[in-house]
């Protein structure tokens, strides 16, 4: 069998299982999977910049808010229907990262980190200042009748797993698409060297900046569907916590590959929701497992998996 | 007809002049060395054509056009190509890759039509059955061989390559001054080297950099002879 | 009370927060212009010394001022070995490579406030500061009978706050005298100019790293003991001084020390001022705003010899 088909099959394979799943997972478990799947597509948007571009942003959460509330907030306060909101969500999204890109970019390695990192800030203390339609840290329900889209109730918890298994098989298809294109195949040498890649006529701001809106709206993406299909936006997902938490999930599944975000988000939401019975402290499992990964398993799960076992991995 | 001219090309660092007011014709199809000892100002003089370093003051004409003040990497998609001084390829990548990347950015290739002249490029410097192999498994001497099949392989009209023999054995010289040889005619050559044997074998023309001006420039004969030359490599000048 | 009295009460307040900032930021500044490492858990080094100063005065008892004397000199020693350790057990291991660094030093900020949280509980406590008069402070007027002095209500500040402005004077002083006289300070400040030529040299880099990162570490868990009389002691009190702390090194240009402690005074005082006379969000809203735009188009800040 071909590393094409191997991998076609793989992740398909991958989406059917998903499916299956559907059908004999118990609730809690259901509802869980349903969200995981969400946050994985927007880990797979940042695993772009971060895994495939060799780019640290620590502001995602920036794109991921913009996409919440550019959907939540044109339904509370100009009454959008769901469709037209979603759209709006994104729509902020892109139009953010490639401001955000634009300026960042001009700026490379720790310089980058912060800046990105004070973008997303000016945003959380924007959500903040303006309270009164935001509703700040409390935040605010989208009700019932605003979840229909194109006539699917998102409330249903069937409809809701289903739709965001759609949302990630969609992602995860143009995702490995993308990465074998050729633009995909300039990010990686730009990110295993940058000079080189250059002189080869590239132009690297370019790139650069497709990645980030690239990435930036699939943030944005995951964040409007969370909105919708759970019904509630808060400024939390505005926080610096936001913008570690894909940080976390890509460096655990695995950076710079396809599946890797799906395993470290899966992974990492169990292990923390396992903590939180223990102790208010669960975000210290956080911490442990980024300092470890950091000394010893830089690559993470399909990092190695890759590594070791499967060379044709993408 | 001029490929790459240069008028008047200054570069300071601070207060250092490393390079001055440079005047530099390069015909079309030439081989030329650039010499000169170490400090001479060869590299940043090369870097200023190339776009690698902006210049401080002066002129660079590539192909009629003036470039003082495009990018590297648009003048490399002019048709320029430039090999590293300290080897750069991308060593996590295939061979196959290396080569790639550089081909599929000229835009005129399917992707069939790309892993064909790759193999190509390849089998040319004799790399052909290692084309699976991760760049930073290869020796440094077939890493150079690498990069310059990457050179090669953007089909320039100027190549720039910066000490490429250093670090290659006697035997990978003499593969290279055969592979310079066989490129004469087709693409214009620019070659910084401290190789004589190289220079010798392989220049139509030679440019002797001296404190960032030029010294000399003749046929290779010519500057062997020149006493000017010997001086100031001996440290006399 | 008038705009007169009220502005100057909001410096004196924006003073008091300046100066603590200042001993922070200079911890970042160290740290950086040394190591080239951007700790982000900086702030979790300035909670510690105030969570640990809680710990010392409540274990102590008696008197506050000998418990607070006592803190003072503990807690940042303690905050100063945790981070040497980390350093040496966590980031030498990683080479200070930028990206591991910063992922690493993330997992550290988790791992310090969680276990504080943990220990320590999610209430905030106070401390009591070992003197604390009242001082009324005089305000003048042109009146009937010429200039008089009028003392408003509510004008005033008090010994303590004072005494903190002066500490922090005082350890920058020493600071500037270890830098620039010392032998220590010697190896920190060709370290930070050309580390390879300082190894070559035969200077104890690798020992100096640690040293730098926990003296660092311990000005910052030093704020923190000079402010928890001032708040109190709560284990996510690390976030704002973090930022702040960020904003002020990059501004003040990386690679200054004096660049860091002038962009502090500058900022702790403006951001006391426009707290107390306009939203401090809004204030927030504009310091990073402004701080991400410096880094895009003056990288080096406003007196920085190199970028970031």
């Amino acid at each position: 069998m071909s590393a094409r088909s191997k991998t076609l099959a793989l992740h398909v394979g991958v989406i059917l299982a998903l499916l299956l799943l559907h059908f004999v997972l118990p609730t809690y478990h259901h509802g869980n999977l349903a969200r995981i799947m969400v946050l994985s597509v927007y880990a797979m948007g940042f695993n772009l910049v971060f895994g495939y571009t060799g780019l640290l942003s620590l502001g995602h959460a920036l794109f991921f808010a913009a996409g919440m509330y550019g959907s939540g907030l044109t339904i509370a306060h100009l009454g959008f229907g769901a469709e037209a909101a979603f759209l709006a969500g994104v729509v902020s999204a892109f139009i953010i990262s490639a401001i955000v890109g634009a300026l960042a970019l001009r700026t490379a390695g720790v310089a980058l980190m912060i800046v990105t990192l004070m973008f997303a800030q000016a945003g959380w203390y924007t959500i903040l200042y303006f309270g009164e339609y935001t509703r700040g840290d409390e935040g605010f329900v989208i009700q019932r009748p605003d979840r229909v889209f194109w006539g699917i109730d998102l409330s249903d918890a069937s409809n809701r797993y289903l739709v965001a298994l759609l949302l990630f098989a969609a992602t995860l298809i143009i995702t490995l698409k993308f990465v074998e294109s050729r633009f995909g195949r300039v990010l990686v040498a730009i990110r295993e060297n940058e000079e080189r890649a250059r002189m080869l006529g590239y132009d690297i701001f370019r790139y650069k900046l497709g990645a980030v809106i690239l990435s930036g709206t699939i943030s944005g993406l995951a964040g409007a569907s969370y909105g919708l299909l759970f019904g509630y936006v808060g400024a939390t997902f505005a926080t610096v916590q936001y913008s570690i938490l894909p940080l976390l999930w890509v460096l655990l599944g695995g950076a710079g590959t396809v599946l890797g975000p799906l395993v470290g988000t899966a992974f990492m939401t169990y292990l923390i929701d396992k903590s939180s019975e223990y102790t208010a402290a669960y975000m210290i499992v956080a911490g442990v497992v980024l300092v470890l990964l950091t000394l010893f398993a830089r690559q993470g799960i399909m990092g190695e998996v890759r590594r070791r076992f499967l060379p044709w991995l993408p | 007809m001029n490929l790459l001219s240069t008028k008047g090309l200054s570069r300071s660092f601070g207060g250092l002049r490393a390079v001055s007011e440079v005047d530099f014709d390069l015909p079309t199809g030439q081989v030329r060395a650039l010499i000169g000892p170490n400090g001479a100002g060869k590299t940043t003089f090369v870097g200023m054509l190339c776009g690698r370093i902006a210049a401080s003051s002066g002129r660079v004409i590539f192909n009629g056009q003036d470039v003082t003040a495009i990018p590297a990497h648009q003048r490399i998609a002019m048709g320029m190509a430039y090999t590293f001084q300290i080897t750069s390829i991308f060593g996590r990548l295939s061979l196959h890759e290396n080569v790639a990347l550089a081909m599929r950015r000229r835009g005129d290739l399917s992707d069939a039509a790309v892993d064909e002249a790759v193999t190509d490029a390849l089998r040319h410097v004799g790399l052909a059955d290692r084309a699976g192999s991760m760049g930073g498994d290869l020796s440094y001497g077939h890493q150079r061989l690498l990069e310059i099949a990457v050179g090669v392989a953007q089909r320039p009209k100027l190549l720039i390559l910066d000490e490429p023999t250093q670090g290659l054995t006697d035997g990978e010289i003499g593969e290279f001054n055969q592979l310079i040889r066989s490129m004469t005619g087709n693409t214009t050559i620019l070659l910084i080297e401290h190789n004589m044997d190289v220079v010798m074998a392989t220049a139509d023309y030679i440019t002797v950099l001296n404190f960032g001006q030029i010294l000399a420039e003749g046929a290779p004969a010519e500057i062997r002879a020149s006493a000017a030359v010997q001086a100031a490599y001996l440290g006399k000048a | 009370m008038e705009f007169g009295p009220h502005l100057l009460l909001a410096i004196l307040e924006g003073a008091v927060q300046a100066a603590v900032l200042t001993l922070t930021a200079v911890g970042l500044s160290l740290v950086f212009g040394v190591m080239r490492v951007v700790n982000v858990a900086h702030g979790e080094f300035y909670m510690l010394g105030a969570v640990l100063a809680w710990c010392v005065t409540s274990t102590l008892g008696g008197h506050p001022a000998i418990g607070f004397v006592a803190a003072l000199i503990i807690a940042p020693l303690m905050v100063g070995l945790i981070a040497a350790a980390a350093d040496i057990f966590i980031l030498k291991r990683l080479e200070y490579e930028p990206k591991n660094t910063i992922v690493a030093t993330i997992g550290m900020l988790y791992v310090i406030q969680q276990v504080t949280l943990i220990a320590y509980g999610p209430e905030a406590r106070p401390v009591q500061a070992p003197f604390n008069q009242r001082i009324s402070l005089p305000w003048f007027e042109f009146g009937d009978a010429g200039f008089a002095l009028t003392w408003p209500w509510g004008f005033g500040t008090t010994t303590y706050k004072l005494a903190v402005i002066v500490a922090a004077v005082v350890v920058l002083i020493g600071l500037w005298n270890l830098m620039a006289r010392s032998r220590l300070g010697l190896i920190m400040r060709a370290t930070q100019l050309d580390r390879e030529m300082a190894q070559a040299f035969g200077m104890p880099v690798e020992k100096v790293n640690a040293m730098v990162f926990g003296l660092g570490a311990a000005l910052a868990a030093l704020a923190g003991v000079l402010i928890v009389p001032i708040q109190q002691a709560h284990y996510l009190m690390g976030a704002e001084p973090l930022l702040l702390s960020f904003i002020v090194v990059i501004i003040g240009g990386l690679g200054s020390l004096a660049g860091t402690v002038l962009a502090a005074v500058v900022i702790g005082l403006s951001d006391g001022v426009i707290s107390v006379f306009f939203s401090p969000t809004l204030a927030k809203i504009l310091s990073t705003l402004f701080v991400a735009l410096i880094l895009v188009f003056r990288p080096q800040g406003l007196f920085g010899k190199r970028d970031l």
